[in-house]
């Protein structure tokens, strides 16, 4: 199909491609995943096979897991969108993503596998008072989950919009109760083994998926870079889509304000709760360590071909077309796979990308539940105490009722700025969790008091700076239109709230008139390090 | 081992291991601050790179637009070479790691997993130990 055809289909306001086959070849992804599901689920008997896919996962395996977690819609359309819309500055911010994974490798991931057990919370509060710190790490890992799985879902109502032609809020509404309602069935049944071979599959998919599109965008330039980003230029008309400023160095304000969301990226990766609860599937921290090498490669490799991709659509579709599509910025990735392979391949990136949505929520909704189960209910309200079996029984109902959440929540965040939300849990968990992961692990002296102000601290701060930024008041596309209560002028609270809470951890320690137990430190210490007495794999 | 039980030194029998006292051995010191040599410097090192790559982007932009090969231009080596950099570190530090700390790591918890067995073997000794442990 040529451009001038395409352009012309877009403007009467129908789709491109067959919703028929797009649903075909979701559905079938969706019953292929759900038998793998199913077979997977035999052997869930214990907690650690329900929240820890009885840690019998390889490295490889865990590795193509977190980087299925990780890749959420927003990373996939959303990254190849703003390359295509905004050239160099799309790249700029994926590269954030990446480099994130270096705290992960050399700070987090070995010595959490080594300590904890099921959850954030294990580690937090191994040395500290378990209780209230339980209680905090609880509340942080639940609030990110719910931004996180937010914009999921807000993502799969923008995405039907533009794949089956759905255009009407009730018919979008279904859709996000279908995916709801199918996520809630794979966590139910599965657990984290079935979550985890849903992850898997879909990032392999993914991934292959990616390659196509890249492999063949640069067939087309003879498979030279400098040819891609020229045929980019001319179909922009403008050269300023190759240099940094298109979209994060227009004022002063954006300049600081991308400071502060590269800072949430690189920080708050390695304190998301559902990407720390992937550490606990693998049986050693050597496992561990060799699923953020894999993840690393995976979606380093990623990012590369998004460069490419973002760049062919700017080249082959064209930034003036793909903001007129429904959907906006996340139809470039789309609109490409129909201009290269027509319906078949726009439904198979389609589907991959509802894959996506649907892998990544899964993720979210088993480490809301464990972290209500077990921290809250088990540790919490049980005092350590369960009954035999009930703790489960909790975990299971919790996911029906988040996913319940997630169904209301996110037909009413739908038509809601993704990119944000998703930056808002990155800046969530940089800012109360890292520096209290980083404090209990590192620092000898740290007590429950300043883990609690961090925690906290970093916690209101993120949002309340949120609150009173130009997102939610005071702008044109604020969430609030006409109301003004704007004080603070950045999108992104990282910058300000992530120092703050390390301040506060720190502040809090040092005018703790308490200290805590020095043989609690020495065991964490010890054990974080050597993995004695680790959680070792169940055996069936 | 399992259920729901949250009593991990019960399950793991970690009672029988004095931890301050492999705190204090030469042999953890080692292990301990060859962790933190590495890991600290690194990741400041891996961070302070990236800082400049996003404080060159938003305050140099006409450095970036400089074209190296092609249309391809210094702000697109950067980022590239952000890229490479990671895979290079990751690649570092697991060698790294394989080599001068996990030898000195699976010493150290094969001599206590050894006591846990020795404990495990000798019920009367197991039987005292305190399993109130609080939940982990």
């Amino acid at each position: 199909m040529n451009l001038h055809l395409m352009n012309l289909h877009l403007e009467t306001g129908s789709h491109p491609g067959d919703p028929v086959i797009n649903i075909l070849i979701f559905a079938a992804f969706v019953a292929i995943t759900m038998i793998i599901v199913f077979r997977a689920s035999r052997n869930n008997k214990t907690a650690a096979d329900y929240y820890a896919a009885g840690r019998s996962f390889t490295g490889g395996q865990n590795g193509a897991a977190i980087a299925g977690d990780y890749l959420s819609a927003a990373s996939f359309l959303g990254i190849v969108g703003a390359i295509a819309m905004t050239g160099y500055d799309g790249f700029l911010y994926s590269i954030g993503f990446l480099v994130a994974w270096l705290v992960a490798l050399l700070l987090v991931a070995e010595l959490l596998r080594n300590t904890g057990k099921f959850t954030m919370a294990d580690v937090l509060s191994f040395r500290l008072k378990q209780r209230p710190v339980r209680i905090a790490a609880a509340i942080t890992t639940l609030v990110v989950c719910f931004f996180y799985l937010l914009a999921q879902m807000a993502g799969a109502g923008g995405l039907v919009s533009l794949l089956l032609g759905i255009d009407d809020a009730v018919g979008q509404s279904i859709v996000i109760t279908v995916v709801g309602a199918l996520m809630i069935v794979y966590v139910l049944v599965g657990g984290m083994k079935g979550t985890t071979w849903v992850q898997i599959i879909k990032a392999f998919l993914l991934i292959a998926g990616a390659a196509v599109m890249t492999i063949w965008v640069l067939a087309l330039n003879g498979f030279n870079l400098s040819t891609l980003l020229d045929s980019a230029v001319a179909t922009a008309g403008n050269p300023a889509i190759l240099e940094p400023g298109l979209k994060y160095g227009v004022s002063d304000i954006a300049k600081v304000d991308f400071m502060s969301l590269g800072l949430a990226l690189v920080l708050g990766t390695a304190a998301l709760p559902h990407v720390l609860m992937r550490f606990y599937t693998v049986p050693t921290a050597k496992e561990a360590r060799k699923s953020v090498v894999w993840a690393i490669w995976l979606i380093g490799i990623f990012y590369l071909f998004t460069l490419v991709l973002g760049y062919g659509a700017a080249a082959l579709i064209g930034a003036d077309v793909i903001a007129a599509a429904p959907g906006g910025a996340n139809s470039a990735a789309p609109l490409l796979a129909f201009e290269l392979g027509g319906p078949l391949l726009l439904g198979l990136i389609s589907a991959i990308a509802f894959a996506t949505i649907l892998a990544v929520v899964a993720g979210l909704t088993i480490t809301a539940a464990a972290s209500f189960a077990h921290d809250i209910y088990a540790s919490v309200v049980k005092k350590g105490n369960p009954a035999p079996g009930s703790e489960m029984k909790v975990a299971r109902r919790t996911v029906v009722i988040i996913g319940v959440v997630a169904i209301v929540g996110g037909i009413g965040a739908n038509g809601q700025n993704i990119a944000f939300l998703v930056a808002l849990a990155f800046a969530v968990a940089a800012s109360a969790n890292l520096p209290t992961i980083v404090y209990s692990l590192f620092w000898k002296r740290f007590t429950t008091q300043g883990a609690l102000w961090s925690m906290y601290g970093g916690l209101i701060s993120a949002i309340v700076l949120i609150a009173l930024s130009p997102v939610v008041s005071g702008s044109e596309s604020a969430m609030i239109k006409g109301a003004d209560f704007a004080v603070f002028p950045l999108a992104n609270p990282g910058i300000v709230s992530i120092p703050l809470a390390f301040l506060l951890g720190w502040l809090g320690t040092v005018l703790d008139k308490k200290t805590e137990d020095p043989a609690k430190q020495s065991e964490m210490e010890v054990r974080s390090l050597t993995g004695i007495g680790a959680e070792k794999a169940s055996s069936h | 081992m399992g259920n729901d039980a949250l009593h991990t030194a019960e399950a793991t029998g970690t009672d029988a291991v004095d931890f301050a006292a492999i705190q204090e051995t030469p042999r953890f010191q080692k292990l301990r601050s060859r962790h933190r040599r590495f890991v600290f410097p690194v990741l400041i090192a891996c961070l302070a790179w990236y800082l400049a790559y996003v404080l060159l982007a938003a305050y140099a932009p006409a450095l970036m637009a400089t074209p190296v090969f092609g249309s391809v231009n210094v702000g697109l080596l950067l980022g590239l070479a952000q890229i490479v950099t990671t895979f290079a570190v990751t690649t570092w530090y697991v060698t790294f790691a394989n080599r001068e700390l996990d030898p000195i790591a699976s010493e150290i918890r094969d001599e206590a997993e050894a006591a846990i067995a020795a404990s495990a073997a000798a019920p009367r000794h197991a039987a005292s130990a305190p399993t109130a442990e609080e939940s982990l």
